[in-house]
């Protein structure tokens, strides 16, 4: 379903030029469960940001689903965002005046979809989360476990293919961020291909395939 | 997406900054204001000019006999070559189009006496029509009622100063006043008014043209009083007047027009000089606000990066974003326009209750267009920072914690 072929990616800091990502190779198949660790900076976070189709790559191919992406236009990449990713965030990224059920609306609203189905689709999500009886709190009122089931009901409202996280337990206790890491499994059983940055070696022993970063390298696979 | 959820999500982000909303609509809606009671002032100023003007006759040419020549070279014969006649007169109501009333004048002074009483007084020869055309009233009795010009009845219609001076406060209609040797009966009273144009119309006596001709012994008239039917039919009226004249006086070109459109005109210009140096003042109170507006909603977009970055991650399209941006811009615009649209009107209203006479009043067209530019200069104002989120980078919105 992912397929990364020599991808290289640079930015320029000032005068320097940092190559955040040196010809990577990857493949990752339909309904793949993988944990992608490394040390800070080692481009860990980019990779994922450029298999989110959110970023361009310097160099590279890169194939979703059998169709070349790599350059495809913003408004092409927004679509592909929109219908086959959900992301989770470390910091959750809720916007706080709007309540539980509002932040999980989001993705259908800027779709177009009519607010009766917007509704149905928000209560079922948030069911799968286990928040229903949390849709009118705002995220000020929730604590960080039940901040990240939001980011995730949020992440699945519109029934992707695909699931980024980046350090979704980075901010939990380990307990919270264990039970987290087991509703983003349930996700990944019902068939969704699961792919999670992380420090925490428990959760790359947990995953299908781990695979290691440095400097901007692949240099261990596991599966 | 659907308009009114574009418009609920920017309406949540403004109502999260409740006191820096507030801010920039009054802001906005001091600029509307203060464009908007400008405008008023100024065509509060052109009606007034026009109404006085108005009150004078708009519409009205002043045919007098003999071409006073304005060119500044001396004539080397002076004079008139021809006397305007009540057969002129009658020839111009017959043959020129646009005419609404036209009133012959020809005037005299006399011997005026009642009884004993007696006074010397202005004759004024004249037919109904000069009553309506210089908004003469008459309080009593009534005017001189329509007959053709060639009639001269034994009739007149008094000012209230020679009433109160030779009747001595009794009621003169019905009564016989002597005029020079003839004797006519009183039909009319006018109503009080003073001076008008120079003619003190309370000391007047009006009698049917004819009459008067006969008792000045008179062949020419003092002037011909003509009212358009319209200010636009203006110049066609007096290229016939003067053409249907000369016709008559063998090719002479002899008389003279004086109208008032000339004058208003000019006034006309200069209030349009003034009303937009009015307008371009308030405008720059406006594009204050704007900047304003703009400035915090630069504020705005920075503070949100990271929600921006969120929804590009959600498949929030760039052109979705700036629409969220400008959606609010139009909303503090419009909320902005909408309340100076209302302080302007209390304004107006308040000065109008201060200066009764002076008409003022917010003219419908600045009404559309004051909301027009106000939310225009809203959208304006919003697109550099609508832009700016649009182009914002997702991963650096994102990953900046």
């Amino acid at each position: 379903m992912i397929k990364i072929e020599n991808l290289s990616r640079e930015y320029r800091v000032g005068e320097e030029t940092v190559h955040a990502l040196r010809q990577v190779n990857l493949e990752i198949s339909r309904g793949d469960y993988v944990a992608i660790m490394g040390p800070s900076g080692s481009g860990k976070s980019t990779l994922l940001y450029l298999i989110g189709c959110m970023d361009h790559p310097t160099a590279g191919q890169y194939h979703l689903d059998g169709r070349n992406v790599t350059h495809l236009p913003e408004a092409a990449l927004s679509e592909i965002r929109r219908h086959q990713i959900g992301f989770i965030f470390q910091s959750f990224h809720l916007i706080n005046r709007l309540d539980a059920a509002g932040n999980v609306a989001l993705p259908l609203m800027f779709a177009g979809v009519q607010r009766t189905e917007r509704h149905e689709r928000v209560v079922s999500a948030l069911e799968r989360v286990g928040l229903a009886h949390r849709a009118s709190h705002r995220p000020m009122q929730l604590s960080g476990g039940e901040r990240q089931r939001v980011a995730i009901a949020r992440a699945i409202v519109m029934n992707p293919a695909i699931l980024l996280a980046d350090e979704p337990t980075g901010n939990l206790d380990g307990r919270t961020g264990l039970e987290i890491l087991k509703l983003m499994e349930t996700m990944h059983e019902q068939g969704l291909t699961l792919i999670i940055i992380t420090h925490d070696p428990a959760i790359g022993d947990r995953a299908r395939r781990l695979i290691t970063l440095r400097d901007g390298q692949i240099v261990t696979q596991k599966s | 997406m659907h308009l009114a959820d574009f418009l609920r999500f920017s309406g949540s982000a403004l109502r999260g900054h409740r006191l820096r909303t507030a801010l920039s609509i009054l802001g906005g809606s001091i600029g509307i204001t203060s464009v908007l009671l400008l405008t008023a002032l100024a065509e509060g100023a052109r009606k007034y000019v026009t109404q006085e003007m108005e009150s004078l006759g708009a519409t009205l040419v002043i045919v007098l006999p003999g071409k006073v020549a304005t060119s500044g070279a001396i004539p080397f014969v002076g004079g008139v070559a021809h006397d305007l006649t009540l057969s002129d007169a009658e020839a111009l109501r017959r043959s020129v189009m646009g005419i609404r009333r036209l009133a012959p004048l020809t005037v005299g002074e006399a011997n005026l006496a009642y009884g004993a009483l007696h006074k010397s007084g202005a004759v004024a020869g004249t037919t109904s029509d000069f009553f309506p055309l210089r908004r003469l009233h008459v309080i009593r009795g009534r005017a001189l009622p329509p007959s053709e010009l060639s009639r001269g009845a034994a009739i007149c219609v008094i000012g209230a100063t020679i009433e109160r001076d030779l009747f001595g406060g009794s009621s003169s209609l019905g009564k016989m006043l002597r005029i020079g040797e003839s004797r006519f009966r009183v039909i009319g009273v006018l109503a009080p008014k003073g001076e008008s144009v120079g003619i003190n119309i309370d000391e007047m006596v009006m009698i049917p043209v004819a009459s008067a001709m006969r008792l000045f012994n008179q062949s020419g008239l003092f002037r011909i009083f003509i009212e358009g039917t319209s200010a636009q039919g203006q110049e066609t009226l007096k290229k016939e007047v003067v053409s249907t004249i000369t016709e008559r006086h063998k090719g002479e070109e002899d008389i003279t027009l004086i109208t008032q459109d000339a004058i208003l005109a000019g006034f006309s210009k200069i209030l349009t000089a003034l009303t937009l140096a009015l307008i371009s003042i308030a405008a720059i109170s406006l594009v204050v606000a704007g900047i304003g507006m703009m400035n915090v909603m630069l504020i705005s977009v920075t503070e949100r990066t990271s929600e921006i970055g969120l929804l590009k991650a959600v498949g929030v399209t760039s052109r979705q974003i700036s629409m969220v941006f400008l959606g609010e811009a139009v909303l503090l615009s419009g909320i902005g326009s909408g309340l100076g649209l209302i302080f302007a009107q209390i304004g107006v209203l308040g000065l109008r209750k201060a200066w009764a006479f002076f008409p003022m009043q917010i003219p419908v067209w600045a009404v559309g267009a004051g909301l027009g530019v106000g939310i225009g200069a809203g959208l304006l104002f919003g697109l550099l920072p609508a832009w700016r989120a649009a182009r914002l980078d997702p991963v650096i919105a994102l990953t900046k914690r």
